[in-house]
């Protein structure tokens, strides 16, 4: 079985600042993989490399199967077109912190657009659509609303419903629930448990360590650039090895 | 509205409310005793409101003396040379405002790209226009047949340079081109605006970059846009009088060639005054529900229309304690 996602010594750096050193990992179908560590550990970073939000220096990095922003021919990389690294995106999902949401169009019309305007889908159809995800996500009744006519938990949720509507085979959460009321948390970490049941492959930045342990297969500690310590969330978080997961869990739990 | 109505009366509860009598049983009966005080005398008010009508009456009296036949004015106002002068002042005006908003995004978005050649067209098509007067640049149009005699586009066209400008064409070329270079800046402005989240958002989507600027940019940063460009298009409307130096009969050059010929020079720019005027206050009735249409999405409440602030106001005039 491929991975879905593969890095391999990925490395990025903003100028001389030097974000990632070398990220080694894999991310298998169907896997709820959390990336946990403190801010400023390059978790972000990375989850946006995975989409060609920003370019890696060095290393590999593949989801299904293809390198992002790279074709290679021979012992040779070329750089992708912008149309060809739009075509990558269709099949990732993001979910941002700051949720994004466009908010000169409708929660419905915000789930919409892509459909109708990448993928030239009906309207129709892609309306139908956008209303069976709104359901889903517990918001039927807002598809009217512009997103500042909801909160900050209902937007986040419009978010996933907007990122489904493509039909991702691969979701990249950064901080979903970072951004929100405590008591609107809840709501949104329910829609992503639901997405887990139905074998979604996610990869998910987050500080909710009770997620990670419920429903997380797979567990990363990043600190400084580096992954410190992986394996099964519950063995991670309850018996960590490392002297810096320790120290950052017994902050955060 | 009605919420505040109804806080109204709660200020001075009522004796046989169950507050009222609660506090009773405790203490005092009646209401509490409202304070009775002078207020205090605006004098300042008073003073600057007496001199302000005087001198208002003054300049009334004087043009009231004045030799101005307002009954030419009467006469001239909806003359059938005004009204095509006015005609052909919004055409140009309109046109040429088109004009400026296909070049102001077309310049805006060149000078944000990341081709530093035409970031630097850009903004030298920018700093020529906004860095030379409209009159002169008019002028620059009007005498391009001294410098070149013949329009050649090869097989395709060709003229002599005389034919092709016109007192029309070079209305158009004059304020449309100077219009592009402010409305660039607008709408780089505009563009400039909408957060860094939004394109980031519909790239993750799929959107390529022309899908994104036009789908989700640009309707964005149109909040931005459109205040400055109503006040940019007011502003051509009258800056288009200027046209009237290369012949071209607008407004202005029509009321002026009336009152030389009737010897009604002021009575004739008067009229050309009232229909500016008439034009602009149209068009700033449009551009608060421009406004408004773009405010879609970013505020809870539109504000309301002018219409519906009537409609309150009678409301409030009604209720003892309106707003």
């Amino acid at each position: 079985m491929t991975a879905m996602v593969k890095a391999e010594g990925v490395h990025k750096s903003y100028g001389a600042a030097h974000i990632l050193k070398g990220i080694d990992l894999e991310v298998a179908p169907r896997e709820v993989f959390c990336l946990v560590g403190p801010s400023g550990s390059g978790k972000s970073t990375f989850l946006r490399c995975i989409n060609h939000l920003e370019q890696i220096n060095a290393g590999r990095l593949s989801v299904d199967g293809r390198l992002v922003g790279y074709r290679e021919k021979g012992d040779k990389l070329y750089e992708l077109k912008d149309s060809e690294v739009a075509a990558h995106r269709r099949d990732i999902g993001m979910v941002f912190q700051r949720f994004n949401l466009f908010p000169h169009m409708t929660a419905l019309e915000n789930v919409m657009e892509a459909p109708v305007q990448v993928k030239g889908e009906a309207k129709a159809v892609a309306r139908a659509r956008a209303e069976r995800l709104l359901d889903r996500v517990g918001l039927a009744d807002k598809a009217g609303n512009y997103p500042s006519q909801l909160s900050g938990g209902q937007q986040q949720r419009v978010a996933i419903a907007r990122a489904l509507a493509m039909e991702p085979k691969l979701m990249l959460f950064d901080e979903p629930t970072s951004a929100l009321d405590p008591e609107l948390v809840g709501d949104v970490l329910d829609v992503m448990r639901g997405l887990a049941e139905d074998g979604m492959t996610m990869i998910v930045v987050t500080h909710e360590m009770g997620f990670a342990r419920e429903v997380g297969d797979a567990l990363v500690f990043m600190d400084d650039g580096v992954v410190v310590e992986a394996g099964n969330p519950r063995d991670v978080l309850t018996n960590p090895q490392h002297d810096r997961t320790k120290a950052f869990l017994s902050k955060v739990l | 509205m009605t919420d505040k109505f109804d806080k109204a009366p709660a200020e001075e509860p009522p004796e046989d409310s169950p507050v009222a009598k609660g506090a009773a049983t405790t203490a005092v009966t009646a209401p509490p005793e409202q304070i009775k005080a002078i207020p205090v005398r605006h004098w300042g008010r008073w003073v600057s409101g007496v001199i302000v009508v005087a001198l208002l009456g003054t300049l009334v009296y004087a043009f009231a003396q004045g030799n101005v036949r307002w009954d030419t004015v009467g006469d001239f106002i909806f003359d059938d040379r005004i009204l095509g002068g006015m005609g052909r002042t919004l055409l140009i005006s309109v046109l040429s405002m088109a004009i400026g908003l296909v070049l102001g995004v077309v310049f805006a978005v060149m000078r944000l790209s990341k081709n530093p050649v035409t970031g630097a067209v850009a903004w030298l098509y920018i700093w020529f226009f906004r860095g030379t007067p409209v009159f002169v640049q008019l002028l620059l149009w009007f005498n391009l047949g001294l410098v070149f005699e013949y329009v050649n586009l090869g097989p395709v066209y060709k003229d002599e340079m005389v034919d092709v400008m016109t007192p029309f064409m070079v209305a158009l070329l004059g304020l449309g081109l100077n219009e592009g270079a402010y409305m660039a800046e607008i709408v780089r402005a505009g563009i400039q605006s909408v957060d860094e989240g939004q394109t980031e958002a519909a790239h993750a989507l799929g959107m390529n970059n022309s899908k994104t600027m036009r789908r989700v940019v640009l309707p964005q940063a149109m909040r931005v846009i459109v205040p400055p460009t109503g006040n940019e298009f007011i502003n051509l409307l009258k800056t288009s009088s200027l046209v009237a130096v290369v012949s071209y009969v607008d407004l202005t050059r029509a009321a002026q060639n009336i009152g030389s010929t009737s010897f009604a020079v002021m009575e004739l720019l008067l009229v050309a005054s009232v229909w500016y005027l008439v034009l602009t206050s149209i068009f700033s009735v449009g551009q608060f529900y421009l406004e408004r249409r773009y405010a879609r999405g970013s505020l809870r409440t539109l504000p309301p229309t002018p219409w519906q602030k009537v409609k309150a106001n009678m409301l409030s005039l009604t209720s003892p304690r309106g707003v």
